[in-house]
């Protein structure tokens, strides 16, 4: 009980810093609010959805980066899917990439994404810890 | 008879000149001739000639204008017709001056001839009366020769002598008025000569002499006269009158005139007249007539040798020819100014004047012969007028008068063309004029919505960029002008939205919905969008709807709420203290109850404020003048209902001098206003305009200092029985399901003010609670004891908890001690934030809980639902919370469709509005959202993201509309029976875009695919809740 109270502080510290590092945004807490009675898992599965539809999606930003010359519409195309995801759930700094990654596809600069690409990659990181960490907070 | 003859002729010419102004007349304008000029003309020629003048001027005048009309369609061009005019004005001209000319000439001639006849008939009488008196004369004469025959030849010794003869002549003179004298000369041989001289005692004397040597008149002496030579025969001079006795024992034969007319007398046997000649002893011009005396009675047909041998002597009567006709002239008529001429013409060619002188100069002569009896001797009388003819004053004054006429008719028809021609031009000018500013006005609207539209679409990318540099990486400084720069865009695009609106309501193209809703949910709705204002300012707001009104009407919802908006936002701006308060009556319970009404004026207003009279707002409304309205409660289902809105507010009211200018286009009242208060003046002429199109009026009454009233009416329809069942069941099923919990319980409001208990008693009636006004708690304490039954709730306004706060918790005590199982929850009434919470720090163990102002049912409610813990909600009374509710309130029980290819937006939005409540289905594709939104579905209404991979947004709703319309059309044919699809006539689910691309997805673009609005990504609730309620 009280290693799960230890638990839930961790994860409410951890929520509150990646508000305050600007990861998240108001959505999430809307997303939380959406949690009730009647739906109490909503935010695990949301977030599992998010994770899971990421995956793929990154996995094939990372086909389509390989290929050469670029696509920029697939890539645009998936950034958007992407992006629109990440907007709902309220991950706001991967939002911000990915407006700025759609921004470079549409004006066809490739070289803007090599640089964005680092940044890109590890932002994805404390995300997942966050998400699953958030998951774990819902199931507890 | 001559005066008659020329007033009968000026008659006839005026009446040419009549018949030529009508020709002219009917030329300009046939229809009007027609139409009443030819009565007029009947009855002009017949009446007087003064009246048609009038007549006739006013006709021409007051037909001006038709003839400009005809004008346009007798002649094609205005060139031919205007060279046309001339034309005939010239030609019109040139007869008139022509007619005049021969009017003049007709008349002279016709006094000329006149002249002459006036001499002729004068001269011939004056003719006959000289011939008829000579001939009396020569008779006589005659029958003196007949006398001296019988008595001095005829007997004998001879019955004559000179002295007997005298006698007689002098005293018959007066049968012979024309001659001067008679004698008789006795024919003697010569070889009677000597006896005859024996026996007369005088020589026969000559007359040779005397005619060549002529003496004096008063030393004449016959007795110097040389005696006769010898002759073959003599014809002395035997008897004479005394006038001429001169003459006696002359001989007639010695004479050379006397000799001719005796020898021609004895011959013929007729009186013989000489030559006009000098009288011997007058000198005066006479003539000498003479008749031969016969010794026996000779045959009518007797030889001149018998007549010769039958000769006994001569007498000879004198004319005075001068003296004789001048007596006669002064006889006849001395007026008379004529010249008489008396000539002998026996020699043509020299014709010897017996009377008269040349002194007369007017070329016009007459002359009629005279016969005197005389065969061989011609007589013939020449008259003139002593002066010349006078000018033909009547002649030249009519044919004058007839051309200045003529003229004058003339001039006005030339000024009437020239009129006529100015006016047309005029006209042709105004109207291109007109065209022109038309032009203007169009281009101007057209610029307005282009230029609107142009600024909105940009704006809308501002205003994303804003939104999506909000959710950035900002400092607090940052974010806050972020935060500002969004608001002013919004500002900017709400004022945009605004002249769009006015643009079309100008150009025609607004045009009201007819659908049914709920006025009180609208009222609410507004309320809640403003309670935060006036939360923040201390304003107390309410809204108080008559029973009366009906649940449902039917009419614009939209356009309603945009009007009571507008007039709500203007009383918010500027009411700093006091209280708005909108009423909604039915017009016909206003004028019911017009006479009783009469507290209202007194201070019993909602805040205790004075407010301006409401009921001078309407006064000028023409819904309460006509009577037609009267008609007794209830109306019928279909019958149009007349609701009159008030919005009256304690603020600063309007000058006296910017009322009448309120409802213009942005007009405000001074430069300062729109400084501090901002606006553009444009919502309240908007505002009319949708009143007018709502067939209503409105008015307003405000006073300085005091505050406005501004009321309007609008006509709606009755929704209560619609035909449309299957929507006003589902509404009433999920109103009555917020309100089921409350049904039948009993409540007190504690409000001394009877108006705002009123509102507080409506809103609460509103969710099926029995309310009881009282006015202060002391009552609220003893009817607890007394009253059968039980009260579950007590509100208690929050002026009257202040005022007296030992009662208030003194009651408080009481009440939770009350005997009741369940004791009754103690409510406040607060209106302003700031006072809540001043309150929450002072007494919060006592402290009821709180109802916020405005008051709302839904809001009542909620309080009421947290506080008495029936419900397990989350019990904070926070704004979302407020709208979450109202959300809740919309969007429970419905059935929502969402469509997104993205799983996680998917389900985002899926849990967001389930959250309210709704059933929410997904599909993942627009195909797939295409099937299940083929009718007959059970969808409420449909949330399509825009991007979607394969069809996008616009493609599907497109898609889907085009299937509606079919749907549509084939239930309206009776193809497909209504029933078949779910009872709903028109089909049209709506569609709302859901995207998170703000810039792209304009609001235009989604209109013109038949999505009716859009939500951006992520769903904010207070976006959502104004999106759905658009459609409730």
């Amino acid at each position: 009980m009280e290693r799960n109270n230890q638990l839930q502080r961790q994860v409410a510290l951890m929520r509150q810093s990646l508000f305050d590092q600007g990861y998240l945004d108001e959505q999430f807490v809307q997303l939380e609010e959406l949690q009730d009675d009647t739906n109490p898992n909503f935010v695990e599965e949301v977030v599992t959805l998010y994770y899971r539809d990421s995956a793929r999606l990154i996995a094939s930003i990372e086909q389509a980066l390989d290929k050469s010359p670029l696509d920029f519409n697939k890539l645009d195309s998936y950034m958007h899917q992407f992006k629109g995801s990440s907007s709902s759930i309220g991950g706001r700094k991967v939002k911000t990439e990915c407006s700025q990654f759609r921004e470079y596809c549409r004006t066809g600069n490739g070289e803007g994404w090599q640089d964005k690409q680092g940044p890109e990659v590890q932002l994805l990181a404390p995300h997942r810890k966050k998400k699953r960490d958030s998951a774990h907070n819902s199931f507890c | 008879m001559s005066l008659f003859h020329v007033i009968g002729f000026g008659l006839k010419a005026g009446q040419l000149i009549w018949m030529s102004c009508w020709w002219i007349v009917s030329v300009i304008s046939m229809n009007w001739f027609i139409n009443g000029g030819l009565m007029d003309a009947k009855t002009g020629l017949l009446g007087g000639d003064g009246k048609i003048s009038l007549n006739w001027r006013e006709k021409v005048s007051g037909k001006i204008s038709k003839i400009q009309h005809q004008y346009d369609h007798l002649f094609g061009s205005k060139k031919i017709s205007n060279a046309l005019w001339r034309k005939l004005l010239y030609t019109w001209v040139l007869c008139a001056t022509m007619f005049s000319l021969w009017i003049f000439l007709y008349m002279s001639s016709q006094a000329i001839e006149k002249r002459k006849e006036t001499l002729a008939s004068m001269c011939d009488e004056r003719a006959r009366m000289l011939q008829d008196q000579f001939n009396v004369s020569m008779n006589h004469v005659q029958a003196m020769s007949i006398l001296i025959s019988t008595f001095h030849h005829g007997k004998s010794p001879s019955a004559i002598d000179q002295i007997t003869f005298a006698r007689y002549t002098n005293r018959t003179a007066f049968e012979r008025p024309l001659t001067s004298g008679v004698a008789y000369a006795v024919r003697v041989l010569h070889s009677e000569r000597a006896e005859f001289e024996k026996q007369q005692g005088r020589p026969i004397r000559r007359m040779d002499t005397l005619e060549q040597n002529p003496v004096h008149k008063d030393d004449f002496d016959p007795e110097v006269l040389e005696p006769s030579p010898i002759q073959e025969e003599y014809a002395p001079v035997i008897f004479a009158q005394d006038t001429i006795s001169h003459v006696i024992s002359i001989d007639l034969l010695s004479g050379k005139e006397d000799r001719e007319n005796v020898l021609l007398a004895r011959a013929s046997g007729k009186g013989v007249l000489t030559a006009p000649f000098r009288l011997i002893k007058t000198k005066r011009l006479g003539v000498i007539l003479t008749f031969a005396v016969y010794k026996i009675d000779l045959p009518s047909n007797a030889t001149p040798d018998e007549r010769i041998q039958a000769t006994a002597g001569y007498i000879g009567g004198v004319f005075h020819i001068q003296s004789l006709v001048e007596k006669l002239l002064q006889q006849l008529a001395s007026k008379q100014n004529i010249v008489v001429n008396v000539l002998d013409t026996t020699n043509q060619s020299h014709p010897i004047s017996m009377y008269g002188s040349d002194e007369a100069d007017d070329a016009l002569e007459y002359v009629s012969t005279l016969n005197f009896g005389d065969p061989f001797r011609k007589h013939e009388m020449r008259c003139r007028f002593k002066q010349k003819p006078p000018w033909p004053w009547l002649a030249i004054t009519t044919a004058y008068g007839f051309l200045v006429i003529a003229m004058l008719i003339g001039h006005i028809f030339y000024a009437t063309v020239n009129r006529i021609a100015k006016v047309e031009d005029d006209y042709h000018k105004m109207m291109e004029l007109k065209k022109r500013a038309e032009a203007a006005d169009v281009a101007k609207s057209q610029f307005l919505a282009t230029v609107s539209h142009e600024i909105r679409t940009p704006m809308n990318g501002v205003l994303g960029m804003l939104h999506m540099l909000m959710h950035t990486d900002l400092d607090v400084t940052q974010q806050d002008y972020v935060r500002t720069a969004q608001a002013s865009g919004k500002a900017l695009v709400s004022l945009i939205n605004e002249v769009l609106d006015q643009a079309k309501i100008e150009s025609g193209k607004l045009e009201l919905e007819a659908v049914q809703f709920d006025l009180r949910a609208i009222l609410d709705d507004v309320l809640s969008l403003f309670s935060g204002k006036s939360q923040e300012k201390g304003v107390e707001l309410a809204v108080f709807i008559s029973d009366r009104v009906p649940e449902k009407l039917i009419g614009d919802p939209g356009r309603f709420r945009q009007i009571i908006t507008n007039l709500m936002g203007n009383s918010i701006k500027f009411t700093e203290k006091g209280h708005i308060f909108v009423t909604v009556h039915l017009a016909q319970e206003v004028m019911d109850s017009l006479d009783v009404e009469t507290e209202s004026s007194s201070k019993n207003t909602l805040s205790g404020f004075q407010v301006a009279e409401r009921r001078l707002s309407w006064a000028k409304f023409k819904t309460f003048s006509q009577e037609e309205h009267v008609r007794p409660y209830p109306s019928s289902t279909y019958d149009p209902i007349i609701l009159i809105v008030s919005v009256e507010d304690t603020g600063v009211g309007i000058p006296f001098e910017a009322q009448s200018r309120v409802f213009t286009p942005f007009m405000q009242v001074g430069p300062s206003i729109s400084r501090t208060h901002g606006g553009t003046g444009i919502g309240l002429s908007i505002s009319k305009c949708l009143v007018e199109l709502m067939n209503g009026e409105i008015g307003f009454v405000s006073i300085p200092n005091v505050g406005s009233t501004f009321t309007f009416t609008a006509v709606f329809n009755n929704g209560c029985s619609n035909l449309n069942e299957y929507t006003s069941q589902q509404m009433n099923n999920q109103s009555n399901s917020a309100n089921l919990e409350f049904e039948g319980m009993n409540a007190v409001v504690v409000d001394p003010r009877s108006v705002r208990a009123k509102v507080s008693k409506y809103h609460v009636q509103r969710l099926g609670i029995q309310v009881e006004i009282v006015s202060d708690l002391n009552q609220v304490l003893s009817s607890l004891k007394s009253r059968n039954p039980r009260i579950d709730m007590v509100l208690v306004e929050e002026e009257v908890w202040n005022n007296d706060s030992d009662l208030s918790v003194l009651s408080v005590d009481q009440l939770r001690r009350s005997d009741q199982k369940v004791p009754p929850k103690l409510f406040r009434l607060a209106k302003s934030i700031s006072s809540t919470r001043s309150d929450n720090v002072t007494s919060d163990a006592h402290s009821p809980a709180v109802i916020m102002k405005p008051l709302r049912a839904s809001m009542v409610a909620a309080s009421l639902q947290r506080t008495m813990g029936n419900v397990g909600n989350k019990g904070n009374c926070r704004n979302g919370e407020v709208s979450r509710l109202s959300l809740q309130h919309l969007l429970l029980g419905r059935k929502i469709l969402i469509v997104d290819d993205n799983k996680v937006n998917l389900k985002v939005a899926a849990g967001a509005l389930k959250r309210y409540g709704a059933e929410v289905v997904c599909a993942e594709s627009g195909k797939e959202a295409i099937s299940l939104l083929t009718p007959p579905h059970s969808f409420y209404a449909c949330f399509m993201d825009i991007q979607m991979p394969g069809m996008d947004g616009f493609e599907a709703t497109k898609t889907i509309r085009d299937m509606e319309k079919s749907v549509n059309r084939k239930i309206k044919l009776g193809e497909v029976s209504a029933e078949a699809h779910g009872n709903v006539l028109n089909w049209h689910v709506p569609i709302l875009a859901m995207t998170a691309d703000v810039i792209h997805a304009t609001h235009e673009q989604c209109m013109k695919c038949g999505m009716d609005g859009y939500v951006s990504k992520p769903f904010e609730a207070e976006q959502l809740y104004r999106e759905v309620s658009r459609f409730s």
